[in-house]
């Protein structure tokens, strides 16, 4: 009589403690994605913001190649307004600055005193670390994600994951057709 | 791809584990022996052993909590940061975000031999060291790889088993010379009093201490040795695995190895922390017992081997550090 009711009382208790244990890892590597996703957010930033100055910078130089500071100017625009539309879209439009910005600097190859220009080199390096740095960060962003999905699509995970309202997440990465952009060589040796 | 690396890295620690272990064996075993044939019992050798430890381990926590700023001490370094190298800074930042490890301190070293190394106790309190001859000499690409090799040593723990096992090593060392010179000098009164008051026990001892005294040395210093030129083929697998452009270290690697200068600030107490060997030329950078380092050509081929490039001879390794 007194057994069953201890054993029926100890599996509850191991199911809850169990519950407990899947649902702060579950919350802990959510964490994990937004704070890998803050950090991306703090580059693509400083990206929007070094962007006018090397417009500026070169602007005096090239009279004639307006278009391509143009597509820099509009990518940068509808990079900056893709911020609140998820990593998906933010990732297209980021791929198409990131385009449009080698072409502009496979230009500045043609302007010797633009090359020479020490304010433009700065800005070059400057643009150039903080690509690295978002190229480096989505990796590291990606991984984590898919770290949770796959946490949260295994089991015993996926029986509290949907119930308690986690959901999977997206990759922050290149739409198909953004990948097949021509690649501009730019060495900045 | 992704799974070898980890098992790379877990067999890494796993087998440093062993080799620091074994190191401090071959450290209590030496004092024993030592204690013994001095004092002509066993309760000496407990004792001289129990000594050697807790000497051992003083240094050993002195070093695992100050042993990088000796390092960066005695190399001239010089730490740096935005202002006065940005490039540097910037490139140390990409990858270590790419590491995933907090950004190290930044020193440099005013030599033009190209080089660097990375010391620390972990990847939270870890420092990154290059020469102004690195800067000057490899492209943006070429330091990316090497920041990403001492990087990777970082994220690997490497950084805290050289300077653990470089002291424990020393150690050794020391307490070898030690008891040699003692019983060069001092054995001869030793011998007599052991003949008068007998005992062919302690005389076996005593020649086992001798051999050990001679042998303990060798063999930590092999053990550290290959530990160290197996932690240099990884880390060099692992920069690939974080730039994602195994051409930059391997461009790198060929200038370095073209390079002929000698780092002055480097001594046989650092040589083993540093990218590539600082103190042999170029002809004597070869794979062997007693190097510190893989041989540089060794270095590139296996690059080339994750690249699926066919390996190159060292004249033609030489020929592409010249195209620059």
């Amino acid at each position: 009589m007194e057994l069953p009711i201890i054993i029926v009382i100890g599996v509850v208790v191991l199911l809850v403690v169990l519950a407990i244990g899947i649902y702060n890892a579950l919350v802990q590597k959510r964490l994990r994605i937004d704070e890998a996703l803050a950090q991306i957010e703090v580059q693509l930033k400083r990206r929007h913001d070094l962007i006018p100055n090397l417009v500026n910078a070169v602007k005096g130089y090239m009279g004639f190649e307006q278009k391509v500071l143009t597509d820099v100017t509009n990518a940068r625009a509808s990079a900056v307004a893709a911020g609140a539309q998820g990593p998906a879209q933010q990732a297209a439009a980021e791929n198409m600055l990131t385009s449009s910005l080698r072409s502009l600097f496979a230009v500045v190859e043609n302007y010797p005193e633009l090359k020479a220009n020490q304010n433009v080199l700065e800005l070059q390096e400057q643009l150039t670390t903080t690509e690295n740095q978002i190229a480096f960060s989505r990796q590291h962003y990606n991984a984590t994600v898919l770290d949770y999905n796959t946490t949260i699509a295994t089991f015993p995970n996926v029986l509290l994951a949907g119930p308690l309202g986690f959901t999977k997440r997206e990759f922050f990465d290149a739409e198909p057709e953004a990948a097949n952009v021509p690649n501009v060589d730019l060495s900045l040796s | 791809m992704a799974s070898t690396f980890h098992d790379q890295i877990a067999a890494n620690r796993r087998n440093s584990f062993l080799m620091a272990a074994l190191v401090v064996v071959l450290f209590a075993a030496l004092g024993f022996a030592i204690g013994f044939a001095i004092t002509g019992g066993p309760a000496g050798g407990v004792a001289a052993t129990a000594f050697a430890l807790v000497v051992g381990s003083l240094a050993g926590v002195g070093t695992y909590f100050s042993g990088d700023s000796l390092v960066l001490a005695v190399s001239g370094a010089k730490e740096v940061d935005e202002a006065s190298a940005p490039q540097l800074m910037n490139v140390v930042r990409e990858m270590a975000i790419a590491a995933n490890v907090p950004m190290p301190k930044v020193y440099l070293i005013d030599d033009t031999a190209p080089n660097a190394f990375a010391t620390g106790r972990d990847p939270k309190h870890a420092s990154v060291a290059v020469t102004t001859g690195l800067l000057e000499k490899l492209d943006r690409e070429e330091l990316q790889g090497v920041i990403g090799h001492e990087l990777s040593h970082v994220r690997n723990y490497d950084i805290r088993f050289s300077l653990v096992v470089g002291v424990m090593v020393g150690a050794i060392a020391i307490l070898a010379d030690f008891f040699l010179r003692f019983t060069f000098w001092g054995g001869g009164s030793r011998g007599r009093d052991r003949d008068s008051g007998g005992g062919g026990a302690q005389m076996i001892v005593f020649v086992i201490a001798i051999a050990l005294a001679i042998l303990a040395p060798l063999i930590s210093r092999f053990i550290q040795l290959a530990v160290n030129r197996q932690r240099e083929y990884l880390a060099d697998a692992t920069a690939i695995e974080l730039t994602r452009n195994p051409y930059g270290l391997e461009r790198a690697l060929a200038k370095i190895s073209g390079d002929a200068e000698v780092l002055e600030v480097a001594n046989r107490g650092t040589q083993h922390m540093y990218f590539t060997n600082p103190i042999k030329r170029f002809e004597q950078r070869s794979s062997g017992l007693m190097s510190t380092h893989p041989a540089i050509i060794d270095r590139i081929n296996r690059l080339r081997e994750l690249t699926g490039d066919p390996p190159l001879a060292s004249e033609e390794a030489a020929a592409m550090a010249g195209l620059e």
